[in-house]
């Protein structure tokens, strides 16, 4: 993690996401998709596909990625970097929970 | 992509397996229709490294194919998707996207009355009900039973569109309206109002019944030799809402003439002086084939006695994502025409069962909503001011 001050932003509670799918986060003109894993770990990534700008909060969750809708393209959620020899990357967001809440972390992106 | 920078890449990479040369060079990875060249290549490059009859696994989380997949749910007794990953030794903690929709539809067919539907296994558009578009909004399509529609509908529709702004309006090939464009906050909405209608779903996002086109048959046309109909709209009542390995379309035609083009549906009906003559496994699509002949009934009764036991002897056996005239080849049209024409005990237990699942089956989704399922889905987490995230 960079050193530059982070706001921290509470958007919600942590069921309001299901395992292993996503919600949106407007904020401003962009949408950042926060993600939960079958094992309940939390990540946040602009809700466009690095290919064609699919929104990956409608993809199918697996293990730690997630396959755009669109033309299923496989998304790391951790760093936001398309898998197998696709080449491409989203932006990532920090995200971290606590207790039930849900924390966001805005301004530069990772 | 040319033959030559295939080859290349095989070579350069070290590729040996379809799914490796679909991913990077993304030959044969979209419609797949090219799979066949694609695989003569690898042949010409690997020689016996590669062997186009071994089979495919159902994807990189599991060395099983389809068919050990599906008689392994059964014979286990496998009933939800973490069961089948660990009995049948999954690689993966929670499978894949080819996997999962797959898992979620064989146990989805096989216990029905049993098994929770997964939605996070599902497909985005089974997952909305509504087809995903490629900016990001969905389309929507109301049901029209056998292509039927009245003034009282239209006007509905036409009311949707302008108060929700939908910006493109379209006929489609399965005789039904689609609207374009409509944002996914919105969908609730525009099927509360399509409801009031007397609107359901439509389908058109699934795995499942489409469509039944007719023509109009008795009722109307000087050549017409049965009411098509009437017998369209009777097999989409009877047929709606249940899931297949893939989409399934069909059609009614009123005489040979065949206006609703029933020689390359999925399922077809030709209606004749002396009764029905009943077609499957035709394609218009990534192939064109004409329907085969299943056989000649005399009344509708056993139309759709014939034509649900097909199905559901497809459903049952046929592999995710595979159309009926694929399925229908590999296993050969004279073993269906056996087990569905000429043994009567086996098709009534086929149609048995296809109505056993239709009691789960035939709920509409799109009312469900309305009422507030899945509410999450189509509404943000939150909205941040920009102001806030300083």
């Amino acid at each position: 993690m960079n050193a530059i001050t982070q706001s921290w932003v509470e958007i919600g509670v942590l069921d309001d996401i299901p395992r292993r799918g996503a919600r949106c986060v407007r904020y401003g003109e962009m949408t950042i998709a926060v993600f939960r894993t079958a094992d309940d770990r939390v990540f946040a990534l602009e809700d466009r596909c690095p290919h064609q700008n699919g929104p990956l909060s409608q993809g199918i969750v697996h293990d730690g990625c997630v396959t755009c809708p669109l033309h299923n393209w496989v998304i790391s959620l951790e760093s936001g970097e398309a898998q197998g020899a696709d080449e491409g990357a989203t932006a990532a967001f920090p995200v971290k929970v606590e207790g039930n809440s849900v924390l966001l972390a805005l301004g530069e992106g990772r | 992509m040319c033959k030559g920078k295939i080859t290349e890449t095989i070579t350069a990479k070290g590729l040996t397996t379809l799914d490796d040369v679909r991913a990077h060079t993304k030959a044969s990875a979209s419609c797949g229709s090219c799979t066949g060249l694609v695989e003569q290549l690898m042949t010409l490059t690997l020689g016996d490294r590669y062997n186009p009859a071994a089979v495919a696994s159902m994807c990189g989380c599991t060395d099983l194919g389809h068919d050990d997949v599906r008689r392994l749910i059964k014979a286990k007794e496998l009933k939800t998707i973490p069961a089948v990953m660990q009995e049948l030794e999954w690689k993966t903690s929670c499978g894949c996207a080819k996997c999962r929709p797959a898992l979620n539809y064989y146990l989805v067919c096989d216990w029905p009355d049993e098994y929770a539907d997964d939605y996070q296994s599902r497909f985005i558009n089974e997952r909305v009900h509504a087809n995903i578009q490629k900016d990001g909004t969905y389309s929507v399509v109301p049901r029209m039973w056998g292509g039927q529609t009245s003034a009282k509908e239209l006007r509905a529709i036409a009311d949707v569109v302008d108060r929700f702004e939908i910006p493109t309006v379209k006929v489609t090939g399965g005789q039904r309206i689609d609207m374009l464009g409509i944002r996914k906050e919105d969908l609730p909405a525009v099927w509360a109002e399509l409801g009031k209608a007397g609107f359901v779903s439509g389908h058109a996002y699934a795995k499942g019944l489409r469509t039944v086109k007719t023509c109009v048959g008795s009722d109307w046309c000087r050549f017409g030799t049965q009411d098509s109909t009437g017998l369209g709209v009777r097999i989409e009542k009877f047929m709606w809402g249940s899931w297949t390995p893939a989409k399934v379309k069909m059609a009614v035609s009123g005489c040979p003439r065949n206006c609703a083009e029933a020689t390359c549906k999925d399922v077809g009906v030709i209606c004749v002086e002396s009764g029905y003559e009943i077609h499957f496994a035709g394609a218009a699509g990534l192939d064109i084939k004409g329907t085969e002949v299943l056989g000649l009934v005399a009344t509708e009764e056993e139309v759709l006695e014939h034509i649900v036991a097909l199905v559901q002897m497809y459903r049952e056996q046929g592999r995710y994502l595979e159309r009926i005239y694929k399925w229908a080849k590999r296993i050969g049209y004279d073993e269906v025409r056996r087990q569905i024409l000429e043994d009567a005990d086996r098709r009534k237990a086929y149609y048995g069962r296809f109505v056993h699942s239709q009691k789960f089956a035939q709920v509409d989704p799109w009312s469900e909503r309305v009422s507030g399922a899945d509410k999450h889905e189509f509404r943000p987490m939150a909205t941040i001011s920009l102001e806030a995230a300083q």
